[in-house]
């Protein structure tokens, strides 16, 4: 045992210093509850007892046909020209902000629709089933640039940086990567430094999604370099700014109706007050906001991936070959029962993950194996659809290309696949130990 | 000043594709989508918007049903109504209900709410009946708007323009008067999240037609259902001539 105690620390030790930081840092498990108990604790906490395999509350069914109805008639006819032509569906992000879709966990007296994650999530995943750009803006607005200021913020940074961010009129974004470091969130080299009132930041951060589109960002600068991790802090900076300049839109595989780009920071000032939280708690406040950030892209991944499943099972009933509709050959039944089973799999692991954040509990595990999940089934039905296509599967008169190219940036961002198993792994060992 | 009833009816989703039962007695509606008629969602929309331009109080949702009608009424609390009734009706009694007894129960409510004026939609996207709206006004000898394809109130008069076979026709009716709606009207608001969070605090009321003095009677037996025949192939003819010639040789001219 003892050997495999220096084992697991072994591997412990050879994360990258990011995921050791958070396995310490997250509350510590309860230890080894049976899993029955578990899921009767957390229905019980969510404030509803309702069996899992039955219907949702009626508050959330009702919210999930709202945003299913928006999909189907607003983005669904849309999608493909968004996509084809990169556009950001400005008119369509605005009145899904006048439906309370931009900040849904937001209260109500800040602007937002005050409902809780789980609603959140089936939001998320309904809007995405119609485009998957679109979940994407929904999901950046509210997990990862609302949600970290709603978290850490003061009352005051709440009023101005997430009230106007809640009718759709203006989005955010959330600004954490660099050209040098992705996954190595803890080497940012974006550095922040006090001169009087102000702060100076220079450096260049990539991938960010929204930014030709968005009107303030969140984002990390190590303000002490000598404290590695510890020294990384969150600010608030508005767009556009005087020293934050936009690089290139990048030329994407899909989910091409976002706008992603470097910014660039050529000391760049703001106030003293746009620190987010306290110094030195940036990277402490990234990672919290991607954990919850998970449950949002695995709820995007979950609609694309239904969207991919409904396309091939709606041409398997039409397509005939051998005599047939193609639904009737079991090659092809198979393969609808294998997406079928990943979207329904990853959606209850997911729904979990936002019931236990919403019941307060520790959610770390359940987002990481929720976002792996989804992703990956995303990506699997985006190619099992093309393949139940055909010909057909490969040109852009039907949607399946699209899911299998707007599937694939889920496995990425946000915590690439590799990570989501470093993150399950560490809390899984943590439970095991003694 | 004033209230407005609006009826709203669960129906099976237009999307569903319909089953007809092997007894040949309906249609399969159960575990089968169920939602509120569209024409339904455009008579709570002008309702609701009558009421944002302040010419009525308070608007009332009204469903007959078995308990899954809540639902549908509690749609159309988060549309904007400000409360609901649910007249309880199931079993044979809900099989059996048609546009008169909806009509008797609408025409107590009426009365018993003191409306100035009875939204409906033109008719069910189940039935087709297109005959709810026109029995209610006959009941109350209230004036009648159907087909309404624009509403405007002018004091206590109610300015209709109604889609008819030949194009429009714009009428002048005193209220309370009874109005149905038809497809332009207006685009029915999609239900916001906050609103939807309003609405489970907003208050339905239950009650049962013998509360209102309503007979569920029904005076309509229906003895069969059937799916349309399918369509059968047709014939290509290469002229004029020989398409006469087919049509008189069968016997339709």
């Amino acid at each position: 045992f003892h050997l495999r105690m220096m084992e697991a620390t072994v591997f412990l030790d050879t994360f990258n210093a990011c995921r050791h930081f958070l396995v310490s840092f997250t509350r510590s498990v309860p230890r080894l509850n049976p899993v029955s108990e578990l899921y009767g604790q957390l229905f019980r906490l969510h404030g509803l007892v309702f069996p899992l395999t039955s219907e949702l509350p009626e508050m959330h069914q009702m919210m999930r046909q709202t945003c299913r109805d928006y999909a189907d008639r607003e983005l669904g006819p849309i999608a493909g020209k968004l996509d084809k032509e990169h556009l950001f569906p400005a008119q369509q992000v605005r009145e899904l902000g006048a439906m309370g879709v931009m900040a849904v966990e937001v209260p109500e007296a800040l602007g937002g629709a005050g409902m809780d994650y789980l609603a959140y999530s089936l939001a998320v995943e309904e809007i995405s089933r119609g485009c998957g750009s679109t979940g994407c803006v929904v999901s950046v607005n509210n997990s990862l640039y609302i949600g970290p200021i709603l978290k850490f913020g003061t009352q005051k940074q709440k009023e101005q940086w997430i009230t106007p961010f809640t009718t759709g009129e203006k989005v955010g974004c959330f600004a954490l990567s660099e050209p040098g470091n992705g996954s190595d969130a803890g080497a940012a080299s974006t550095l922040a430094r006090q001169e009087g009132e102000e702060w100076v930041l220079n450096g260049t951060k990539a991938w960010i999604t929204n930014s030709w589109d968005a009107s303030a960002t969140v984002i990390f600068a190590t303000t002490d370099k000598s404290l590695k991790h510890k020294g990384i802090s969150a600010f608030l900076v508005p767009m556009p700014h005087p020293g934050l300049s936009l690089g290139k839109k990048e030329d994407k595989l899909g989910i091409r109706a976002t706008s992603t780009a470097n910014l660039i920071l050529e000391d760049c000032r703001i106030p003293l007050g746009n620190m987010l939280g306290s110094r030195g708690s940036g990277f402490k406040i990234a990672m919290q906001t991607l954990d919850s950030g998970r449950i949002g892209i695995a709820s995007q991944a979950l609609g694309i991936a239904q969207a991919a499943l409904d396309c091939a099972a709606d041409y398997a009933h039409k397509r005939t070959a051998f005599g047939a509709p193609i639904g009737k050959l079991q090659a092809v039944q198979f393969k609808l029962a294998d997406m079928a089973v990943a979207v329904e799999s990853a959606r209850l692991l997911t729904w979990k993950a936002a019931m236990l954040k919403d019941a307060k509990k520790p959610f770390t595990k359940e987002a990481a194996m929720a976002k792996l999940a989804a992703s990956e089934a995303a990506t699997f039905c985006g190619h099992q659809s093309i393949q139940v296509l055909g010909g057909m599967g490969y040109v852009t008169d039907m949607p399946a290309e699209r899911h299998y190219r707007d599937a694939r940036i889920t496995e990425i961002y946000e915590g690439t696949s590799e990570i989501q198993r470093l993150v399950i792994a560490g809390q899984l060992l943590k439970e095991y130990a003694s | 000043m004033s209230r407005v009833l609006v009826g709203v009816k669960r129906v099976i989703d237009y999307a569903v594709k319909i089953r007809v039962k092997p007894d040949h007695s309906g249609v399969v509606t159960d575990g089968v989508k169920h939602s509120m008629n569209p024409f339904c969602e455009i008579a709570v929309e002008e309702a609701v918007k009558l009421k944002e331009k302040k010419f009525i109080k308070e608007v009332v949702a009204v469903s007959c049903g078995p308990t899954q009608v809540t639902e549908t009424i509690r749609t159309a609390l988060a549309m904007g109504c400000d409360r609901g009734i649910h007249v309880e009706v199931s079993g044979k009694d809900y099989e059996a209900m048609g546009p008169l007894q909806i009509a008797k129960i609408f025409a107590a409510l009426a009365k018993k709410e003191e409306a100035s004026l009875v939204i409906l939609g033109k008719q069910a996207i189940d039935d087709d009946c297109n005959q709810t709206g026109q029995m209610t006004a006959a009941l109350l000898d209230w004036p009648q708007g159907t087909f309404a394809s624009e509403v405007t109130i002018d004091g206590e008069k109610v300015k209709v323009v109604r889609e008819i076979d030949g194009g429009l026709e714009t009428i002048k009716i005193s209220m309370p008067a009874v109005l149905t709606a038809d497809l332009r009207l207006n685009t029915p608001r999609y239900a916001t999240l906050p609103n939807i969070m309003k609405a489970k605090k907003k208050k339905i009321a239950n009650m049962k037609p013998a509360d209102l003095g309503v007979d569920m009677v029904s005076r309509v037996e229906v003895l069969r259902v059937d799916e349309p025949p399918t369509r059968l192939a047709g014939v290509k003819v290469e002229t004029v001539d020989d398409l006469v010639a087919k049509l008189k040789a069968n016997g339709t001219i």
